[in-house]
Formats: structure tokens, sequence, C-alpha cells
């Protein structure tokens, strides 16, 4: 079983046709018996699918059920009832042995690291291989690699407490790729990190994705993770998937009032206290009619406002705004508002520009 | 000093060591694996067993609530069967490893469940087994507790020694009792005790040693 050593590269490369997803999760129920008596529910109905080669974001509140589902997916829990299909193998259904064996294709790094203490860094990325059986040569000889590849050559022989946070996780994704994984989970990986330090272990998987075609599926409370990493997102609240989809689309065109909840403190979305204090669904005479208005792609840096006054006269006032990236394309989101008697016009004219458009409310 | 009472600590020391360290090392040997099953056979653990696991608690704790001195006469007739003979220190080494061995298994027991969990999850994630998550993650991970509860038990094991007198098991305590009480001779008690305390600081500052070099999760130096 041992295959040969070099990073992926026994493995075919990236098909250019979607190939059937790594991970597919089908109808996946989980039950948890209850304090009193009463069995909770953490998940249910949910079917996903990850395509290989991808990175998936699960977002959702905490108790939203989407550390259940991660754990599914290497057999850390059984569902109640659904199907759980790993590079074609059922996971939820495969006997003691055999699922320690698939776990060797799935890595998983954790919040808070779970690195051993009594190990230095190097000894810690060793032991997925000891545990595999691989011989003394080919161990050193992968964790020499795995260092390298996570930029900490010259901390090998630093024990964890010597490291910081980031260069644990870091130590942590060299063991969860020790054993060539295809899928690699990530539960919450940059929670316990500063932004700046999650920022670098998210450019490391994207790297590790991008040069290794290492399928990732995250699962994570915080947009920030989502918007640099993610190129498909779930929402999960209440145990089900509220929405899902490319994350430009998703996020840019939320549904669902918790996907909007998220977006809430990105920048541009907030509405200052003195507008929102004001806001009434019903318009009154000479109010003025408050718009939101969401710049895709192509259109995030177009003077839209200018031509508007210009062509149709009409002059807005900014409320709000900003301009920021979604899944490496740029967004922007302008909250304006117009004279009451101006704002059909406005958003017809807004929306022939092709610009997503939506009605706050009214201030007088 | 005289001579003669040098050469009398001396042997007793000898007796008092040799009975310590083959009882802590044999109740070593059955506490470690039974204290490493306490710690991870309860309900949904890793050989979870709650029912096996409830009745080696009983007989654990029935063993410790017993008084030691209680113990090494109502074992007499076990003594004899292992031993050979009921007394002599020989025949002592039985009650002090059976008095040591559920008390290890204790302190093995507390040391393991201080492992976090996380990393058993972690071990579990990346396909070992339970022997391997035993003998890979909780035991190295254990292991300043671990030092630090067996050095408990040999201090704990120097003072039952010196009850093991009573059935004529020799060592410092005996020595003590004999001379120092019976014969009436303060400077004997006083240079047993004294021995004792040099004794049980010595094994309480190498353990501690041990442990603290053991431990990496704190940063040395």
């Amino acid at each position: 079983m041992n295959a040969p050593l070099g990073y992926f590269g026994d493995q075919p490369t990236q098909r250019l046709i979607p190939a059937e997803p790594i991970v597919r999760l089908e109808k996946i129920s989980k039950t948890f018996p209850g304090r009193d008596g009463q069995p909770v529910t953490a998940l249910q109905e949910i079917d996903l699918a990850v395509p290989q080669g991808s990175i998936l974001g699960v977002i959702g509140r905490s108790g939203a059920g989407k550390s259940t589902l991660i754990r599914l997916v290497n057999g850390l829990e059984k569902p109640s009832s659904g199907k759980v299909i790993v590079d074609g193998a059922n996971i939820a259904a495969l006997p003691e042995s055999a699922l320690r064996h698939a776990r060797r294709s799935i890595g998983m790094i954790f919040q808070h690291f779970n690195l051993l203490s009594s190990r230095t860094a190097a000894e810690n990325i060793a032991l997925p291989l000891e545990v595999a059986g691989y011989d003394k040569a080919e161990i050193k000889a992968r964790v020499e690699e795995l260092l390298a590849l996570v930029g900490l050559t010259d901390k090998r022989n630093r024990y964890p407490s010597e490291l910081s946070g980031g260069q644990k996780q870091r130590v942590g994704i060299a063991r969860a790729l020790a054993t060539k994984p295809k899928v690699l989970l990530s539960d919450e990986a940059t929670s316990a990190l500063d932004p700046e330090t999650t920022r670098s272990i998210l450019d490391l998987l994207s790297k590790i994705n991008d040069e290794l075609g290492l399928t990732i599926l995250l699962i994570t409370h915080e947009m920030a993770v989502i918007r640099n990493i993610a190129r498909e997102v779930a929402v999960i609240e209440g145990g089900r998937i509220v929405e899902q989809g490319d994350v430009f689309e998703v996020f840019t065109r939320p549904h669902h009032e918790v996907t909007r909840s998220f977006l809430g403190d990105e920048a541009g979305r907030v509405l200052p206290p003195y507008v929102q204090s004001r806001l009434t669904h019903e318009p009154s005479p000479n109010s003025q009619t408050v718009i939101r208005i969401g710049f895709r792609g192509p259109h995030a840096t177009d003077p839209v406002l200018a031509k508007l006054a210009r062509e149709q006269g009409i002059e807005a006032n900014i409320l709000s705004g900003a301009v920021d990236e979604i899944a490496g394309r740029p967004f922007g989101t302008l909250v304006v508002s117009v004279p009451e008697n101006a704002s059909l016009k406005t958003l017809d004219f807004l929306n022939k520009h092709g610009l997503d458009t939506e009605v706050l409310g009214h201030v007088a | 000093m005289s001579p003669e009472m040098i050469r009398l600590i001396a042997n007793s020391t000898g007796e008092t060591l040799y009975m310590v360290a083959v009882s802590a090392l044999i109740a070593t040997l059955f506490g470690l694996p039974l204290g490493v099953f306490l710690a991870t056979s309860g309900k949904g653990e890793l050989f979870a067993a709650p029912w096996v696991n409830r009745i080696l608690g009983v007989v654990v704790n029935a063993t410790r609530s017993t008084p030691f001195i209680i113990l090494v006469v109502a074992i007499i007739p076990f003594t004899r069967l292992i031993a050979g003979t009921s007394i002599g220190t020989n025949a002592a080494i039985v009650p002090l490893t059976i008095a040591a061995a559920p008390f290890i298994a204790r302190l093995i027991e507390g040391a393991i469940r201080e492992v976090d969990q996380g990393l058993v999850e972690a071990a579990r994630a990346f396909g070992a087994t339970p022997l391997q998550i035993v003998l890979k993650v909780l035991i190295p991970e254990a292991l300043p507790g671990i030092v630090l509860g067996l050095t408990l038990a040999i201090v704990s094991l120097l003072g039952f020694s010196a009850m093991v007198g009573a059935v004529g098991g020799g060592g410092l305590g005996d020595l003590g009792i004999r001379y120092g009480y019976q014969r009436f001779m303060p400077e004997m008690m006083l240079a047993v005790v004294v021995v004792l305390i040099v004794l049980v600081q010595a094994v309480q500052s190498i353990g501690d040693r041990l442990a603290r070099h053991l431990n990496k999760r704190i940063r040395h130096g």
C-alpha cells in the first residue's frame, strides 16, 4: 500500500470535465439522544456534493450542525440515516478496520491544532506515517518534503509549545497531508488565529489546492474564510442547508436571511444608524427611497451615479458603500437615497445597466 | 555511632530499597495496563466496556480502602503461595505490590484522563487503531503525569515498607522499632528517621526532575 513518494505525482492530474464528486452526502440526517430523552436533531436531509479539486466552504453559526457535518465525512460520527460517499465508498457503512484505512485518504485539520505536545514538529508529522506502517527511510523523506511544503524546515525539531499558532497549524496541515489524502477536512482551522495569520494559512491551503489538486471541505463561521478561498459555499442553519452554490453568486445575491446576516458586517452592507433608525416600510410625502445597489464583476467600478445624474437628472445621496472582492472578483455595494418620485426611473436605469437593486425602505 | 550500628543501618537501608524497588516495579507492570484500561473503558471510550470498568473500579477501591497492616496479615496464605514463605523481605514484597498496584492504576488513570481528547480525535482521524492511540498518543502525552504518580507511589511504598517489620520483613522500619523503641536507643530511631527523610527527598527530586524534563508543554530556558 506504500505508494511511491512525491507529493501527488502518482495521481492523475485534475480532469477538465467535472468528474464524479469526491465527497457526496445523500439525504443525511443525524439525531443525538438528548438529555431529557427527547432526541436532538443536528442535521436534516442534507445533500451536499464536493467536486474533485474544489474548495467548498460550509458556513453557519455555532450550533448550526456544521461540526457534525464535517465529522460525518471521515466517520468520526455516523449518520442516523443517509449515505456518505467518499471516493466511491460509503463511509457510513464501512466496518472499523476498513474505515481506518479509508481515513488515510481523508486528512483533517482542527481549530486547536491537536498536536502532540511530547513530539517535535517533525515527529508530529511522522505520526500518521508510523501508524500506517511506513518504514523509517520513507517517513524521513516524506516528513522533509512536507516540512518544506509548509515552510517549516527550520523548525523541524521544535516542540509545539515553542511554535506560534500559525506555525502549529502548518504542522497540522503537514500532518494531515502526510498519507497523501484525496480530501482535506478543515474544522474551523483558522478560528483560533489572528486575521493576518488566518490569511497566511488560507494562502497555504489555496496553494495546496492549486498545486496538489487536493479537494478541501472546510467549515467556518467566518465570512472572511469563505470569501478568500472557497469557490463554492453551503450555508447551514438549524441542521439544514439553506443556500448553496458559487460563492460569488450566493454572496452577491443572497436569498436567505442567514446568508445576509453573514454579509451583515461586511463593508458597505451596514446602514448608518441615523438612516437605520428612520427607515420605514411605507413612503410618506416627500420621502426618499433607500436603494441598495450591488455591483458585480465588470460593473463594480462603473461611475454609474454620475451617469444617472447626467442622463436622467436624478441626484442620488450616497449613504454608505464599499468596493470589495469575493472569490477574487470585484463586488461593490452602495446604499443611496433618491426622491420618491424618481425611484422607479432610478431602479429601471440601474437594472438596465446590469446592476442588482434592492429597495430597503423609505426615509422622510 | 558504633560501626556495628552503621552496619545495621546500611543493611536495613538495602532491604528497604530492595523491597520498594521490586514491589514498585511489579506493581507498575500490573498498574499501568489496569490504569490505561480504567481510563479508556468507560461508556463511549476507546475500549468501551462500562460494566468491566465498573467492576474493576470497585475491586481497586476495595483494595485501596483496606488498611495496609490488615492486608499484610489477611493475605498471608497467598503470600506463602507466591513467595514460599510468609516472613522475610521477599514475603513482604507480596503485600507491598498488592497495595501499590491499584494505587498506581488510579494515578495512571488520572494522568491519562488529563490528555486532551482532541488528540485522540486527531489520531482516529488519521486512521490509528485504539492500541496505537494508547501507545503512541495517550501514554507518551501522559508520561510526565505518570512519572509524578509513580514518584508518589514510591514515596508511599517507603512508608508502607516500614510496617512490614510486623511480619519480619526487615528494613528501616523494623530496625527503628526493634532497636530504637524496644531496646530504647533513641540515636538509632533518629538515624532511621533521617535516612528515610533523605530517601523520600531523593526519590521526590529525581521524580520531579524527570517529569519536568519529559514535559514539553512548557518552554524551558
